[in-house]
Parts: C-alpha cells; sequence; structure tokens
C-alpha cells in the first residue's frame, strides 16, 4: 500500500502546529520543551519525505544532524531548567523576566 | 678643510650637550668657560677655514655629511657649503659670539639660570652656523627655526615678568608669518627646479619665468622681513629688548636679525631674474631705514633707541640688495654687527652699573664714572653716526653710492635716514653721558660702578673692531677686498655702474656733512632736557601707531570672533551637536527596550509571526 507524500506533509504541518501552538500557551518551562521537540521532529518528517520522493539521501543525513542537535539541546536545555527550579521552586517562565529591558 | 668646517659647526652643539648631560654638577665659572670656549675655538676655526679657501682655487667646498631626505625626486642631504659668503657670515658670527659669551659671564653672573642662558646661548649659535653653513634650503631652513625658538626662549629669558613673557611671543608669531614666506618660496623652487640645493637652484636660475621669479623673490622678502625685522613685521624687534642685554646685542644685532639679508643675498641668482621684485625689496628696506630712524629720535628706552637703531640698519643693508650691491649689505651687515654688538654690550654696561635702568631720563652724567664704557660707547656711536674713519662711515658710504646709481629718490631717503641716525644716537649719547646726574634715585645715592673685566675686554675688543672694521672692504680696494672675495658668490650680478671718482668723493662728502647735520642738531638741542623735550612726538614714541594699526586690524577682530565662537558656537554647534547624538540615541533606546519583555513566549510568537512572514513571502513569489 502506498500512502501519497502529501499525507505525510499534512501529519508533519498538524505536528509543528500542535507544537507552535503549545510552545505559545503553555507556561512550564518542561511543556515548552516537549513542544519544541514535537516541532523539531515535524520538520524531520518532512526531510524524510522530501528525501523519499526526491531519491535523494542528503533529507535523511539533515535529520541526523537535527537529531543530534535536538539531544544536546534537551541535554543542557534540562540542565537549565533544573537549576532554575532549584533556586525558586517553579519553571514557569513567565518568572523569568531579569532580561527585561 | 671639511673635518675642520664640520668641527666648526659641531662645536657650539658640543658645548650645549656638554653642559646639558652634565648639567647641575658644573659650577658657574665652568659653565661660563665652556660656552664662552666652544665658541671660542669655533672662531679659531673658523679663521682656518677662512685661510684654507682663500689658498683654493676653487672656492665653493661642498661637504656631504649625510643623507637626510630621499622621498621620490626629493633629495636633501645634510650638506654644508663653504664659500667666501657664508664663511665671511661664519667668521664675524663666531667672533662676535665668542665676545658675547665672554661678556655674559659678567652681566649674568648670580642669575639663578645661570646655565639656562649659556645652553640656550650656544644652540642659538649652532643654529645660525648652520643657517649660513647649509648648502640647501630646507637645511638652512632648519637653522632659521633653531634660532628663532632660541631667540623665543631667550627674549622670554625672565618669563616670570608679563611683558617679557608676552614680547617672546610676539617675536615668534612675527618670525612665523615670515616662514611662511620662506616655505612658500620653497615649495616654488622645488616645483620648478625640483632642487633646494643653492647651486643646483642657480644653474636653473636662468629659466624660471619672470612670473616665479617674482613670486619666488616676494616670498624670500617676506621671510627675510620676519627675521630682519623689516616694515611690515618689524615691531617684534623692539619688543625683544625684554631678553637680557647681551641677547639684545647677539641676536637682535650681531647675528639673528642678518639671517633675513643673508638669505636674499644666498638667492642672488634668483633676485637678479626679478628686476620688478628687487625694486620691492629695495623700497621696503628704504622705507624701513627711514620710519624706524624717525622712531628711534623720540624713544625713551636706551635699548628701544638701539633696537630701532638696528631695525634701520638692516634697512640699509635691504636696500643695497634691492639695487644689486649685495657685497655693500655683506659690508655694512659685517660694520654694523661690530658697532652695534659694541653699542649694545655699551648700553649693557650702563644698565649693569646703574641696577637694570634702562630709561634715558634716569641716566645723565655717567662719562666720569665708566672710564671704559664712555670711551667706547663714545666709538659706536661715531661709527653708526657715519663719521670718517670709523667701520660706519665706508660701509653705509658703499651702500649709498650703490643706491645712488640705480634709484636717486631712495637714495634722498638713505640720506635723510643718516641725519636722523647721527641725531638719535647723539641725544642717546648726551642722554646718557652728559649733562646733569639724573640717577641717584635709582642707585640709592651711591656712584654707578664700572663693569668686571669680563664685560671691558668685549668692549675694548669691539671699540677697536668699530674704528677699523673699514678696511675691510674700502672703496678704492674693493678688489682686494671682501668685493672681491665674494665676487665668485655673487658673480651673477648684474655690473654696477662704477661711479667716477669724482662723483664718489662727493657721495662721501655729502655723508659727511648729513652726519656732521645731526650731529650738531642734537648736540644743540639736547644740551637742555626740557628744550630738547619739546622735539618727541608721540607719533613717533608710539612706533606710527604700528602696534595699535595690528591690535585694531587683526587682534581686536580675532579677539571678537573668539568671544563669539566662545559664547555661541562653542555651547550651542558644537556642544549641541554632541549633546543631540546623545539624545538621539536615548529616546531610540527608550523606544526599543519595550521590545525586550523578558517574556520568553513573546520571543517565540515574534519568532513565528517572522517565519510566517517569510513563508508568505516566498509562496508569493513563486506564484
Amino acid at each position: 500500500m502506498n500512502v501519497p507524500a502529501a499525507w505525510y506533509l499534512v501529519v508533519a504541518a498538524l505536528l509543528f502546529g500542535v507544537g507552535a501552538f503549545g510552545l505559545l500557551t503553555r507556561r512550564s518551562a518542561l511543556i515548552m520543551f516537549m513542544c519544541l521537540e514535537l516541532m523539531l521532529n515535524a520538520v524531520n518528517l518532512t526531510f524524510v519525505t522530501f528525501s523519499r520522493t526526491m531519491s535523494d539521501i542528503a533529507g535523511q543525513a539533515s535529520v541526523f544532524f537535527v537529531m543530534v542537535v535536538a539531544a544536546a539541546e534537551v541535554t543542557v536545555g534540562l540542565g537549565i531548567v533544573v537549576a532554575v527550579f532549584r533556586r525558586r521552586s517553579s519553571t514557569s517562565v513567565d518568572d523569568l523576566t531579569e532580561l527585561k529591558g | 678643510m671639511a673635518p675642520v668646517a664640520t668641527l666648526l659647526l659641531i662645536m657650539p652643539l658640543a658645548g650645549f650637550l656638554f653642559v646639558l648631560v652634565m648639567g647641575p654638577a658644573l659650577k658657574e665659572k665652568a659653565i661660563g668657560a665652556i660656552g664662552t670656549g666652544v665658541v671660542a675655538v669655533s672662531f679659531v676655526l673658523a679663521v682656518v677655514t677662512f685661510f684654507t679657501l682663500l689658498h683654493r682655487s676653487s672656492r665653493e667646498v661642498t661637504i656631504h655629511l649625510f643623507n637626510w631626505i630621499n622621498v621620490g625626486t626629493l633629495h636633501v642631504p645634510a650638506a654644508l657649503l663653504v664659500d667666501p659668503l657664508s664663511i665671511t657670515m661664519c667668521l664675524f658670527v663666531t667672533g662676535i659670539s665668542a665676545l658675547i659669551h665672554l661678556y655674559s659671564i659678567g652681566y649674568m653672573h648670580g642669575e639663578k639660570d645661570f646655565r639656562k642662558f649659556f645652553l640656550y646661548l650656544n644652540l642659538f649659535v649652532f643654529s645660525m652656523l648652520l643657517l649660513v653653513l647649509a648648502n640647501n634650503l630646507l637645511l638652512n631652513f632648519v637653522g632659521w627655526e633653531g634660532v628663532g625658538v632660541c631667540s623665543y626662549w631667550l627674549v622670554s629669558y625672565y618669563f616670570t615678568r608679563g611683558s617679557a613673557a608676552s614680547a617672546g611671543k610676539k617675536a615668534f608669531l612675527y618670525n612665523r608669518v615670515g616662514d611662511f614666506g620662506l616655505l612658500v618660496a620653497m615649495f616654488l623652487l622645488f616645483h620648478h627646479t625640483h632642487t633646494l640645493n643653492y647651486l643646483g637652484v642657480f644653474h636653473v636660475a636662468g629659466t624660471l619665468s619672470p612670473t616665479v621669479a617674482t613670486l619666488t623673490v616676494l616670498a624670500l622678502l617676506l621671510a627675510a622681513t620676519g627675521k630682519s625685522a623689516q616694515i611690515p613685521l618689524f615691531n617684534w624687534l623692539p619688543d625683544a629688548m625684554e631678553g637680557p642685554t647681551p641677547v639684545s646685542a647677539l641676536i637682535h644685532a650681531a647675528t639673528m636679525v642678518t639671517a633675513g639679508v643673508y638669505l636674499l643675498v644666498r638667492m642672488s641668482p634668483v633676485l637678479t631674474m626679478s628686476p620688478d621684485g628687487r625694486a620691492t625689496i629695495a623700497l621696503i628696506g628704504g622705507v624701513t631705514a627711514f620710519v624706524a630712524a624717525t622712531i628711534a629720535t623720540s624713544q625713551q628706552d636706551i635699548k628701544k633707541v638701539l633696537a630701532f637703531s638696528t631695525v634701520s640698519q638692516i634697512g640699509y643693508m635691504v636696500l643695497a640688495v634691492g639695487v644689486g650691491a649685495y657685497s655693500a649689505a655683506i659690508f655694512l651687515m659685517v660694520a654694523h654687527a661690530f658697532y652695534k654688538a659694541l653699542l649694545f654690550l655699551g648700553a649693557g654696561s650702563v644698565i649693569h652699573s646703574l641696577d637694570n635702568e634702562q630709561d634715558l631720563r634716569k641716566m645723565g652724567g655717567l662719562a666720569k664714572y665708566l672710564p671704559l664704557t664712555f670711551p667706547a660707547f663714545l666709538i659706536g656711536w661715531l661709527a653708526i653716526s657715519g663719521i670718517p674713519p670709523f667701520a660706519g662711515f665706508f660701509a653705509k658710504g658703499d651702500v649709498l653710492t650703490n643706491v645712488f646709481q640705480h634709484n636717486k629718490f631712495l637714495w634722498a631717503l638713505g640720506v635723510v635716514t643718516a641725519i636722523l641716525t647721527a641725531y638719535y644716537m647723539t641725544r642717546l649719547f648726551v642722554m646718557t653721558f652728559r649733562g646733569t646726574e639724573r640717577f641717584r634715585d635709582v642707585t640709592d645715592g651711591h656712584d654707578p660702578h664700572e663693569s668686571p673685566w669680563v664685560m671691558t675686554v668685549p668692549l675694548v675688543v669691539l671699540s677697536a673692531l668699530a674704528i677699523v672694521g673699514g678696511i675691510v672692504d674700502l672703496p678704492w680696494a674693493h678688489q682686494a677686498a671682501l668685493s672681491g672675495f665674494l665676487h665668485p658668490v655673487l658673480g651673477y650680478v648684474p655690473a654696477v655702474a662704477a661711479a667716477s671718482t669724482t662723483e664718489q668723493w662727493v657721495l662721501a662728502a655729502v655723508d659727511v656733512v648729513a652726519a656732521l647735520i645731526g650731529l650738531v642738531a642734537a648736540l644743540t638741542i639736547w644740551r637742555d632736557l626740557s628744550f630738547g623735550e619739546r622735539f618727541e612726538s608721540t607719533f613717533f614714541e608710539r612706533v606710527w601707531y604700528w602696534d595699535d594699526f595690528y591690535d585694531a586690524t587683526i587682534g581686536r577682530p580675532l579677539t571678537e570672533v573668539a568671544v563669539f565662537d566662545e559664547s555661541v558656537v562653542e555651547p550651542k554647534v558644537i556642544d549641541g551637536a554632541v549633546t543631540a547624538v546623545a539624545v538621539a540615541i536615548r529616546n531610540s533606546a527608550e523606544g526599543l527596550r519595550k521590545v525586550q519583555s523578558g517574556f520568553v513566549r513573546q520571543y517565540a510568537l515574534a519568532m513565528v509571526l517572522g517565519f510566517a512572514v517569510i513563508v508568505v513571502y516566498l509562496v508569493a513569489r513563486v506564484h
């Protein structure tokens, strides 16, 4: 059974939309992280889709880079979140406004 | 002769450096001895060089020291040109400087800054020798500026006194105007001849167009008016009398002020190309001689009379240059160096004996108290007045005879100036040495004292020179004397129509009569001080209101501009611009900081929106 490429793209767009919506509406740093991952993986899905339809392996290679960077980012990000939580017992990003101009 | 001539230049510099480095370790006596010694050695070396040159067939020796500037087509070596003109200058510059150094030991005895004084004096002599010996205009300019700055230091030697400090500044500023002329002359010459070496320039001087030649000559004239105190830049010299008297004698009589005349004589091949330029030079010289002489008749300060007398005498020299009588100009320069140094040192001796009083009205009857200064001053007085057989008679006669050949009007002006010269010098002499004693207030009642030997020896030597100085260039022996010696250098001069013997006798007689008229007139008028004072004029005493004129036309308008700048331009325009920039940046920053809310989600929203805009744009472009 052959699923059309457009379906994958629609799923990817939906995933991206959900991620972006979550990022903009939630306050918890952890949830926002998860939304971010969702968006990254939506993009990955797009990459893979196009890679297959165009028979170009470069797209799939890019996905690996994105995964590595995302893993590193999560490591650093979670470290920061834990440090912040220790200081102020909250992970709400709305409280972190020290850099306000 | 190369090492000798180089050493002649280096000696004063060596003395300067030695005293500078050894510094406070040296006693006053040692400093005086070293300072005087090096210049005396320089004089001996100049004599040696002179005789060596005399026995050579080629009397033009270039001594290459090192390459100084090599840029593109501009090649300026540090090289010396020893020829009859430069060695003549060296001889009297070092000779008289040595005497004045010796005199300074006595005059400056006990001064707090004795060492500083001798440092400046030695550096000055070095600069002057560099100016004279340089083989190109740029090296000459180094010496030119050197004497300028030394003059500034020495004039404002008593810098805690406001008048001395401002006199130094005045001298420096007037000289700068002249320096501008010299720079322009150098630019013009380099542009048209591609060299600054004297010999190189002279080689192609004949090819200069009349316009270029005239412009160059006028620029050189401006330089000369600055350094040699001629109209319109002459008023700095009288103010420069604020310096110690030996300085007045050294710089403002014998050496530095002759630099302008030297420059003009040195550039004679270029001057020859421009009759208009030379006419201007002659006019400036003649008028300056006359104007300065009138001013000297009404001055009350003994040194100011001598200062204006110097201006007037240099006017004669410039006049001689203007009519092409270069050797006459040098002759008068040498003779003037003798008798004017004598007069200044004599005046210094008088001032010294009266505890630094310079006002003629507070002197009088000093003859019997100063047994050595009195005859010395007498000789100086007769020499400058033009009484035969003293040096001044022959030198001034030589100038006037030459002027007579070219321009009867300027000659008449010269003769009138000669009358005035005899008049003001006699007035000075009578007011100082004859008549009633008016100095008792100044000396607290006791008698004035004669100066120590270090001060009187130079007076004796200079007196002898002022008497016999005329033999340097007697009118009936021109070819065998100075003129003949200088001829190779000034060989480009158009031949002066030789005056007939009868004519020369008549002109000489006119000179003597002119001198006697001035002499007798002054003796008659100034027998009684209160009677004589009726012949003084405020107009002359205030220097023809020349300073007031400059003050009104340059000084005050510039002050107005400065005040306007201070009250309007500075706070409104300059400060305003700076403040406006600061305010603009602060205001825009006020607006921009609102963007930095600190809420992560706002940033994220901005990113999403931005991304959306980009996508819309891309999609729109594809379709």
